[in-house]
């Protein structure tokens, strides 16, 4: 019960922040200061709370969990690709989104597609799309809340309960303190996963005995030694995965947190500091999950590596719905909190545990660019605004936050998880998919709203027809992928144990360059912006 | 530092991430436990850190903030 007390002590604590924040903020009828925090974070805060957005319940619990199935290869494809690929888009994407939003006002991605591109319900097509992909985290959120508090109390907290107290204190402090106390409480957050990884790695690597000598065992063990290696993934795939963090800038909570900086300086220190942070977090999660596998003494270990070899060696002859089975059995996202309940006193469980809460409440953010989003891409453009005031706009934002979250945990209650991990899994591509709408609304005169429609609609029309094939054609055991068509020898789709391959590319490799080509294709064929227009986003020299 | 060098460094080090040549192999584990791909991969982060450094002192878009001020004094006056 005392990791859960610690957590406990944790939740009242970023409340209060929310709370503080709200009684800091000084014009909290102005909408800007509300859903930007007046565009006035400084360089630590908007380091910290940009990164800290960006990691969601996944860098701790999901990497550890793919490294103890996957092997080492997790860092590669997940963080040292983002190390370099989401630097690069805030420094080229973010500086000048910044530069916009102060210059014409803007608070979401969509205000500026509309004034760049002269649309209206196109933007709104693509703020349909940007909630849909959006609000999968926000129920993941929710049961990831729900699922660790379980845990870490040792049942003693029912997963509904614990659910609804995540719930509740997110919603807390993203209503009363908006973009500052979201800010501010990811800052907090940020400095514990930082803490974490240092922490988790010492303590676990002292009761295991060093490190030494388990990585020595796996090497000599036919059955691990390839989790030190990268053998069992091809190049294709690895390579396909640089692909993905470039939906990190197409999210829109991550674009509009790059509206908040009050200087354009503070993106320096974010753009060095990005892969150093990446590096401190993911690295002893993902170490400590691939060393999980050498763990001998903990049941659930076990039963996870049985259900593994059984999936490797009969998963062929199995029905599907086995194999499903014996996959979720399989699954390591629950191995840092095994290694935490073996390895870690209480009392330090308990702020380890605080540290996991932190990474799964993560959700926060997105909560409150949806909000953003609907009050001004839809409530203020449709003379919400107009009619009834700033101060109405920013009391709807406030309703919005509590009817999305009261709707977000009713459907975690009921639906199971693996749905929304899969939905996740999707929105990382749409929103890959639609980074080429930022590139040429900032890099591109000739880009056009036509361009921008035909970007979206490929995009939900792909994520679509992903999501039909791989529930239409089961996910094959471990080894081969079951190929769906071929030409000439060629394997132009296929089934993989892991989702869908074309070409031997995940689906995010042709989505993106298919954005970036109907982009190109439609603008060029279609009338541009005025000139005025034009010259407002690329002034003469 | 020219534009084109800090394309090529960029370029370079997109490239550089695909390394191949640790891709079987877990030789030699660094300081006894840390395996030769991880190990790499923890380096390409730092470098990219180093790269983003780069990037901030040779490239940095000041025109965009200096964009902004005239704008701000146009609408002043």
């Amino acid at each position: 019960m005392i990791p859960a007390i610690v957590v406990f002590i944790y939740l009242a604590t970023v409340l209060y922040i929310g709370i503080f924040a709200f009684r800091k903020a000084a014009g909290g009828r102005k909408a800007e200061d509300y859903f930007l925090a007046s565009r006035s974070l400084g360089p630590f805060v908007f380091l910290f709370s940009l990164f800290g957005t960006n990691m969601t319940a996944f860098a701790i619990l999901g990497s550890s969990g793919h490294a103890f199935t996957n092997g080492i290869v997790t860092f590669g494809l997940m963080a040292s690709s983002s190390g370099i690929v989401i630097p690069l888009t805030i420094f080229f994407v973010g500086t000048r989104v910044w530069a916009l939003g102060k210059k014409y006002g803007f608070m979401t991605p969509v205000q500026m597609f509309r004034d760049r591109w002269e649309c209206s319900h196109i933007g709104t097509v693509i703020f349909g799309l940007q909630a849909i992909l959006l609000i999968p985290y926000i129920i993941i959120g929710i049961m990831g809340g729900g699922t660790t508090l379980n845990s870490i109390s040792g049942g003693l907290i029912p997963y509904w309960f614990g659910g609804a107290i995540v719930a509740l204190v997110v919603m807390g402090y993203v209503f009363f303190g908006g973009m500052r106390g979201t800010a501010w409480v990811n800052t907090f957050q940020t400095i514990l996963f930082l803490l974490f990884g240092a922490i988790a790695i010492v303590v676990i690597g002292a009761g295991m005995g060093g490190f030494r000598s388990a990585a020595q065992a796996m090497l000599n063990s036919p059955a691990f030694a390839p989790l030190l290696t990268r053998e069992r993934i091809s190049p294709l795939y690895f390579f396909s995965y640089t692909f993905i963090p470039l939906s990190a800038i197409a999210f829109p909570h991550i674009l509009i947190f790059c509206l908040t900086a009050e200087k354009m300086n503070h993106f320096k220190k974010t753009v060095i500091f990005y892969p150093l942070c990446i590096l401190a977090i993911w690295l002893p999660c993902v170490f400590l999950g691939v060393m999980a596998n050498r763990v001998t003494d903990v049941p659930q270990i076990r039963a996870k590596q049985e259900a593994r070899r059984l999936l490797a060696t009969q998963g062929k002859t199995m029905a599907p719905e086995a194999r499903d089975d014996l996959r979720e059995k399989a699954a390591g996202d629950d191995v840092i909190l095994l290694l935490l309940q073996r390895y870690a006193p209480l009392w330090l469980a308990g702020l380890l545990g605080a540290g996991i809460m932190a990474a799964v409440m993560a959700s926060d953010s997105q909560i409150l660019a949806l909000s953003t989003m609907f009050t001004e891409d839809f409530f203020a453009f449709y003379g919400g605004k107009r009619r009834f005031g700033e101060g109405v706009q920013v009391q709807t934002g406030r309703l919005f936050i509590v009817l999305i979250t009261m709707v977000a945990y009713a459907v975690a209650l009921r639906a199971p998880e693996t749905i929304f991990e899969l939905a996740i899994q999707y929105a990382f591509s749409g929103f890959a998919a639609l980074s080429p709408l930022l590139i040429a609304a900032l890099f591109w005169r000739g880009s056009t709203k036509w361009g921008a429609l035909a970007v979206t609609l490929w995009t939900a029309s792909a994520v679509v027809a992903v999501a039909v094939y791989q529930h239409a054609v089961p996910a094959p055991a471990p080894g081969p992928a079951t190929v769906s068509w071929s030409i000439a020898g060629l394997d132009v789709l296929a089934r993989t144990p892991g989702g869908t391959a074309v070409f031997g590319f995940m689906p995010v490799v042709p989505m993106v360059i298919v954005s970036g080509l109907l982009m190109i294709g439609v603008s060029m064929l279609t009338a541009k912006p005025q000139q005025s227009t034009i010259q407002r986003y690329f002034p003469p020299a | 530092m020219s534009r084109a060098l800090l394309v090529i460094i960029v370029v370079l080090l997109y490239a550089l991430h695909q390394d191949f040549w640790f891709w079987r192999t877990a030789h030699p584990l660094v300081f006894g436990f840390l395996p030769i791909g991880l190990f790499y991969q923890a380096c390409y982060s730092v470098a990219a850190a180093l790269v983003m450094w780069l990037l901030v002192k040779y490239a940095w878009p000041g025109h965009l903030e200096e964009d902004i001020r005239k704008t701000q004094e146009d609408s002043n006056s």
